[in-house]
């Protein structure tokens, strides 16, 4: 594998996991249990889908194929899609997407901060720009995994119901590859770095809550985005997505 | 001292009736008449149900936008409604009136909306038409509810204006692509038409001869001009962009007079805005009970995040 490829995945991997998390928040839009928050979910969509935007133009360009943002968005199958499996997971409750977005966001933030020091200056600038909007995520989803943990016994029930839920595909996020490999020249950080500071900033959160950290004494579990090895939920999001430009091919909207 | 305080009011509403007459902008501390009041309450809130049901049908496209950046921009179409409904209904608080007794009203089917988000979203097309026609007709509504005599309210309708009219622009260039794209496109373009065009006219609402609230509030300039007037001024705008990009109207009486310099048109279908109305449109129980879920798979959020609040800033 060459630099240029292996940049190409870590660039399909940033803006798959930014397109597929926004989409999933962009369904609570209407539908959201305070106004306030279908607001802040459909703000935070769109910050996600920025981001994606940004990385998926770049993962063309790196592919050197003539694909635009929209061919690699629209014409890839489930199994060429390199998002976290967590990202993928339906909404759930709202206790669910919070928790979702609280282990995804700690980790979003851990990876852009060391991706502001990337020698690669495309990953650097959308690092720079992507990390404050994710810092925001952050503290939006930290203060509710707060109000939800200390509220009331039959939210603290739920919202650890999801975390345990969400946790079996937190080893995902750090599994790495050749990809990552390559990319330890400066371009990308060592994810078992930003496995120990992700913990950190979970576990402060998490305890903070009165809740628990999930047991993984079991041993189990999930992995396989980098080898495109999703959840069946993938295929569903992707098919309602894709509709207009596959039912419809070469035009334009 | 009945008679005193009979004497008293009349002087009072008097004194408004002149502040009205010379123009002056009535704001939440200022003395108003309690039908003044009444009648901005129910105006108001229903504006700001009216948003919230709004981000139904647009957002039953969110995923399915064609690119990236319609997927983004409806988006921030549908949150800027969102906002409208949040800031319409903190303009109708100063009015003495909390935000969840006016949710309520409208959960319990006490309230109304307009009608028009009572009809279904079927095609991509349909978000250009919502945001052509539908906030096209919103604009001319609101901006002449921007120089009503009640001050938040009218603030409110100049700032929601700004927004509505990027969101129409949106709208019409959504319509003028798929027109100078493939048959199937233009079809379904055309199509967004034929079914928005009279719901649109019907936004209005009744004709003037029909609206029992006209008079009085026209008196109290939080109407300044008739539903009749609003109308055709929507239409004489409307039709020549239609025509510009190539799109027809399902009015075969619709012709442009140079006698009047305005458009002649056909007749509203009042018994189908009687029917939508009263909740038998196409989508009335399902926009409702949209809401009432998501209302009630809300309820244990809510309930956390009171008791969150009592335990930690009291």
């Amino acid at each position: 594998m060459t630099k240029n490829q292996a940049l190409y995945e870590y660039a399909l991997r940033l803006g798959d996991t930014s397109l597929v998390l926004g989409h999933r928040l962009s369904e609570w839009c209407g539908h959201a249990p305070l106004l306030e928050e279908d607001i802040a979910l459909s703000n935070m969509a769109l910050d996600l889908i920025g981001q994606s935007r940004l990385m998926l133009a770049y993962a063309g360009t790196l592919e050197g194929k003539g694909n635009d943002e929209d061919a690699l968005a629209y014409h890839r199958d489930a199994r060429q899609y390199r998002n976290l499996l967590l990202a993928e997971q339906p909404n759930g409750d709202f206790g669910y997407t919070i928790a979702r977005h609280f282990l995804l966001s700690a980790y979003l933030v851990t990876l852009y901060q060391k991706l502001t020091k990337s020698s690669d200056e495309t990953l650097n600038g959308f690092a720079q720009k992507s990390l404050k909007e994710m810092i925001y995520h952050l503290r939006h989803a930290s203060d509710w995994m707060l109000r939800l943990g200390d509220g009331t016994p039959e939210s603290k029930q739920r919202v650890q119901e999801s975390l345990d839920a969400c946790w079996l595909f937190t080893d995902d996020f750090f599994d790495a590859d050749a990809v990552d490999a390559i990319l330890q020249d400066g371009t990308a950080p060592d994810l078992a770095d930003i496995k120990t500071t992700w913990l950190v900033t979970v576990t402060s959160v998490i305890t903070l809550a009165g809740l628990q950290i999930p047991a993984t004494t079991n041993g189990f579990m999930r992995s396989g985005s980098r080898k495109g090895n999703h959840t069946e939920y993938l295929g569903h999001l992707l098919a309602d997505m894709q509709f207009i430009p596959r039912a419809y091919p070469g035009t334009k909207w | 001292m009945e008679a005193t305080v009979t004497a008293d009011m009349l002087e009072r509403e008097k004194a408004f009736n002149d502040r009205i007459a010379r123009g002056e902008v009535i704001e939440p501390k200022d003395w108003m008449p309690e039908r003044y009041r009444k009648q901005l309450i129910r105006m108001m809130s229903q504006h700001a149900h009216s948003e919230i049901v709004g981000m139904l049908p647009e957002g039953n496209w969110i995923t399915r936008a064609p690119s990236l950046s319609r997927k983004a921009s409806l988006l921030a179409k549908v949150q800027d409604e969102a906002g409208h409904g949040l800031y319409i209904y903190s303009a109708t608080e100063t009015l003495g009136v909390d935000r969840l007794e006016l949710t309520q009203q409208f959960l319990d089917g006490n309230a109304k909306y307009s009608s028009i988000f009572n009809y279904p979203t079927l095609s991509w097309a349909d978000i250009g038409a919502i945001g052509w026609l539908v906030d096209g007709a919103a604009i001319v509504n609101q901006t002449a509810l921007a120089k009503c005599s009640y001050g938040p309210y009218s603030r409110a309708m100049l700032r929601i204006c700004k927004e509505e009219n990027f969101h129409h622009k949106q709208g019409y260039q959504i319509l003028s692509i798929m027109m100078q794209g493939t048959a199937e496109q233009k079809e379904m373009a055309q199509d967004a038409v034929n079914r928005f065009w009279w719901p649109s006219l019907m936004m209005f609402g009744p004709s003037d001869a029909n609206s029992p609230n006209s008079e009085e509030l026209m008196r109290w300039k939080v109407k300044l001009h008739s539903n009749d007037d609003l109308r055709q001024r929507f239409i004489d705008r409307t039709v020549p962009q239609g025509e510009a990009i190539g799109l027809t109207f399902p009015d075969d009486k619709l012709k442009y007079s140079e006698t009047t310099r305005s458009y002649e048109w056909g007749q509203i279908n009042w018994d189908e805005f009687k029917a939508v109305v009263s909740g038998n449109g196409p989508c009335n129980k399902q926009r409702m009970q949209a809401r009432k879920t998501a209302e009630e798979n809300g309820q244990w959020v809510r309930a956390a995040a009171e008791a969150y609040a009592a335990k930690h800033y009291n």
